[in-house]
């Protein structure tokens, strides 16, 4: 009878360890990190994109210098800066990197309006199967963002509901995750007529 | 124009999360028409040719009309939709969705992660607008829908190997093995149990987690651990009831038997398999 006391308390104890949500926790954050190693791989995915689409505009549109040469300065810059794991836990870091983005979006935006003008260029089949694979990995990576922001909301969530709360604050110390959100260049996002 | 399109896709990207969302529909057959878009001919012709894709490669295709995207935007609108439905086999993500919207005039195909090897977005675009578009912009959706359809075979047929079976059907047998497992569990607790009650408790914690990861196989230790416990407690009452009567096991025999055969009617309905997308496809106008 004694046996069977001590096992019954060990199920519970362990019972209460996952009801407790460490293990809860601990998935939520690994889901959040899966979820940001998406949003980079389909930000490096529009990066890649870049030299080619670059190469065809200059070769009919070699007169709008400035606008090829901004992308490529934009794509040099988030090329060039360092994302560490970091960077979930730190409003500036990530803030940073979505300025960093959003400047090459708006380097890009610019450079389509100014296409409008030239229909050979829209007509070479080149430059139109890169515009559907850029659209591509534009709507892959807003998918990616507010999958990111959801994984985030779930886990900021559990770490600070009860009893998760108290697990974190006296075991786990795991921080809360920063969302996107929306970008500075939203309020000089190009007009454009259609 | 498709910078136009790229335009706004970036732009988007800029603006917070807007937009009212429209709510994905339930899914309900492999061609879902909420437009009246097809003929029933068509419809039929399609779910077939579908039906048959499916088992011969596993790969689920389904298509979706609508008459008003009522504001949303379509990629939004329909990478919402194949979370929702799910389309392909978990692990595979070969299901591919296409959508079509009637009011905005819009179309798009969305590819699960399994299918963007052979139908990137570039061959998407490429079925759209050169398969579907000059049937579409002269109104004749049946066959501006069948050649997309066509297009989509085509480009995905040689990537995955079915079983023969839809993943109904996959599911169906599912459910009557498990049936068939409780039988068992049932009847061992009752044959051993009349012998002793701990054996009735044993066979409990082994048939009911055994039965319990048939239906849900990514169950981890603990779960499992505490069914474990649940079976044993069940076993041994069950045994304690059942030690006046010994025709317990003809009765368990009966009601397990009825179990079993209920859950194996599945039909063959079709539901979604648990593919995941991320995005990829393309969309244009007609």
């Amino acid at each position: 009878m004694r046996k069977f006391a001590i096992g019954l308390s060990c199920a519970m104890l362990l019972g209460m360890l996952s009801g407790c949500g460490y293990n809860t926790m601990q998935a939520n954050e690994e889901a959040v990190t899966a979820a940001w190693g998406n949003v980079e791989s389909s930000y490096q995915r529009r990066a890649d994109l870049i030299p080619n689409l670059v190469e065809v505009v200059k070769g009919y549109a070699a007169h709008e210098a400035d606008t090829l040469k901004a992308v490529t300065e934009a794509r040099a810059k988030v090329g060039s800066m360092q994302v560490n794991k970091d960077v979930l836990n730190n409003p500036e870091s990530l803030g940073k990197f979505q300025k960093a983005q959003g400047e090459l979006s708006g380097a890009l935006s610019r450079l389509m309006v100014v296409v409008e003008k030239y229909p050979d260029l829209k007509a070479n089949q080149n430059f139109m199967d890169l515009q559907k694979q850029l659209e591509g990995t534009e709507n892959r990576i807003n998918v990616a963002r507010e999958r990111y922001n959801k994984s985030v909301q779930v886990f900021n969530t559990s770490i600070r509901t009860f009893p998760n709360s108290m697990t974190n604050s006296m075991i786990l110390h795991l921080q809360r995750k920063e969302p996107f959100k929306a970008d500075e260049g939203a309020k000089t996002a190009p007009k454009v007529k259609f | 124009m498709i910078t136009k399109r790229v335009i706004l896709l970036i732009t988007m990207l800029l603006l917070p999360f807007s937009l009212q969302a429209l709510e994905a529909p339930p899914l309900s057959g492999r061609v879902n028409d909420a437009a009246g878009m097809l003929s029933p001919e068509s419809k039929q012709r399609l779910d077939q040719k579908l039906a048959a894709f499916e088992r011969e490669t596993s790969n689920q295709i389904a298509v979706l009309t609508i008459a008003s995207l009522q504001g949303d935007d379509i990629d939004q609108f329909s990478i919402r939709v194949a979370e929702a439905w799910k389309l392909g086999q978990k692990g595979k993500d070969n299901g591919v969705l296409l959508v079509l919207a009637q009011a905005e005039r819009k179309v798009r195909i969305e590819v699960g992660m399994g299918l963007q090897g052979v139908l990137p977005d570039v061959t998407a675009s490429k079925i759209i607008r050169e398969t579907m578009r000059p049937f579409l912009k002269s109104g004749n959706f049946d066959q501006g829908i069948a050649a997309g359809v066509d297009g989509i075979i085509a480009a995905t047929k040689g990537e995955f190997k079915g079983t023969g079976q839809t993943s109904r059907q996959h599911a169906a047998k599912k459910s009557s093995s498990l049936g068939t497992i409780l039988i068992v569990a049932l009847i061992a607790i009752a044959v051993l149990g009349m012998m002793s009650r701990y054996l009735g408790g044993a066979a409990g914690a082994v048939g009911v987690p055994l039965a319990a990861s048939m239906v849900f196989p990514g169950l981890g230790i603990f779960p499992l651990f505490l069914l474990a416990a649940v079976g044993l407690l069940a076993g041994f009452l069950l045994s304690m009831l059942l030690s006046g009567m010994s025709g317990g096991g003809g009765y368990f025999g009966g009601w397990g038997g009825g179990f079993g055969g209920g859950s194996s009617g599945g039909g063959d309905s079709f539901s979604g398999g648990g593919g995941e997308f991320d995005g990829g496809g393309s969309s244009d106008d007609y």
